[in-house]
């Protein structure tokens, strides 16, 4: 399969994804923010760093990007999109996902492992997790406080649009497992489509045993499977 | 010609500087303090003579829609 991830000004993750889909045999190019086409793509990531520098805010100016118009027409018509930390920021900006990321309630920049507990398998980045699998991944973020009005809050529910939420080692939501103040412990969401999802944490640095965890993989797994049920509907 | 432009966490916000602000000016011994909200300034330059009711819609739209995110941040549009 192909991917674009997309590369901005101070994007600092976007290496890593490239290394991860390619350790699972796909192919992934870089695609700088200037560019206005997508070429022929399967999937659409969005890598973590700190795009424009975070001026403003995170996110703000990268949604302006010529590639991000391009982005935003590929999940127009259906195409898998993932944001990864700051690409979640990129994403909330865009509107392509609902809610915002704000400062971490500590005011902390948090770098360390964390656990996730998948709140759906119904989505194509969650499909594939085991059930019950609680994913250590590591996050590394200071602005990752997920921020939504209740309005909004309840559509997430009630369409079961959360994705993942930081738990403890055993799968509890507990207040002291969420590192960074966001609501309901959310981690990560996806849209009403669910073609669309952000989270924080960092799947594509967890990927190898070697890296500490392969947690992420799951991840990665959902999409691929999600991308090849699509490529065989389309065949069919 | 100035656009000042106030940007506000929403109340609904949780505003982790404001909070720590506020305590520290407690620590500091000053009273009657119940709420510390930060937020960001920006100064827009325009040429001289612009239109101001044309200013004022381009503007907000600009505020709308980069220099604040309505999610999460009220603003206050000034020009002068």
């Amino acid at each position: 399969m192909n991917f674009a991830v997309l590369q901005f000004p101070a994007s600092n993750c976007d290496q890593d994804a490239v290394h991860a889909l390619q350790h699972f045999g796909h192919n992934a190019k870089l695609l700088w923010h200037k560019e206005n086409s997508l070429g022929d793509v399967d999937g659409v990531i969005v890598p973590g760093g700190f795009s424009y520098g975070d001026y403003l805010r995170c996110g703000a100016i990268a949604r302006f990007s010529p590639v991000m118009q391009a982005v935003k027409q590929f999940a127009d018509n259906g195409g898998l999109v993932l944001g990864i930390c700051n690409g979640f920021q990129v994403l909330t900006e865009s509107h392509l996902l609902p809610g915002a990321l704000i400062r971490n309630r500590d005011l902390q920049f948090h770098c360390e492992n964390i656990f996730l507990k998948t709140a759906t398998n119904d989505s194509p980045f969650t499909s594939q997790i085991p059930a019950g699998k609680i994913l250590r991944v590591p996050i590394a973020h200071g602005e990752g406080c997920y921020f939504a009005d209740e309005e909004t809050l309840a559509k997430l529910k009630a369409n079961n649009q959360i994705l993942w939420q930081y738990c403890d080692a055993t799968g509890n939501l507990t207040d002291t497992a969420n590192p960074n103040g966001a609501l309901l412990n959310i981690a990560g969401i996806c849209n009403e489509k669910r073609n669309v999802a952000g989270l924080m944490p960092h799947p594509e640095r967890a990927c190898e045993p070697l890296l500490g965890s392969d947690d992420g993989k799951w991840i990665f797994e959902s999409i691929f499977a999600a991308l090849k049920n699509k490529t065989v509907a389309v065949a069919a | 010609m100035k656009a000042k432009i106030i940007i506000t966490p929403k109340k609904a916000v949780v505003d982790p500087q404001g909070i720590t602000v506020k305590k520290a000016l407690e620590h500091m011994g000053y009273t009657g303090v119940t709420g510390v909200h930060i937020g960001k300034y920006i100064e827009i330059d325009l040429t001289p003579g612009t239109d101001k009711v044309a200013a004022q819609k381009a503007l907000n739209d600009a505020a709308h829609k980069l220099l604040s995110n309505p999610v999460i941040e009220d603003y206050k549009l000034e020009i002068e």
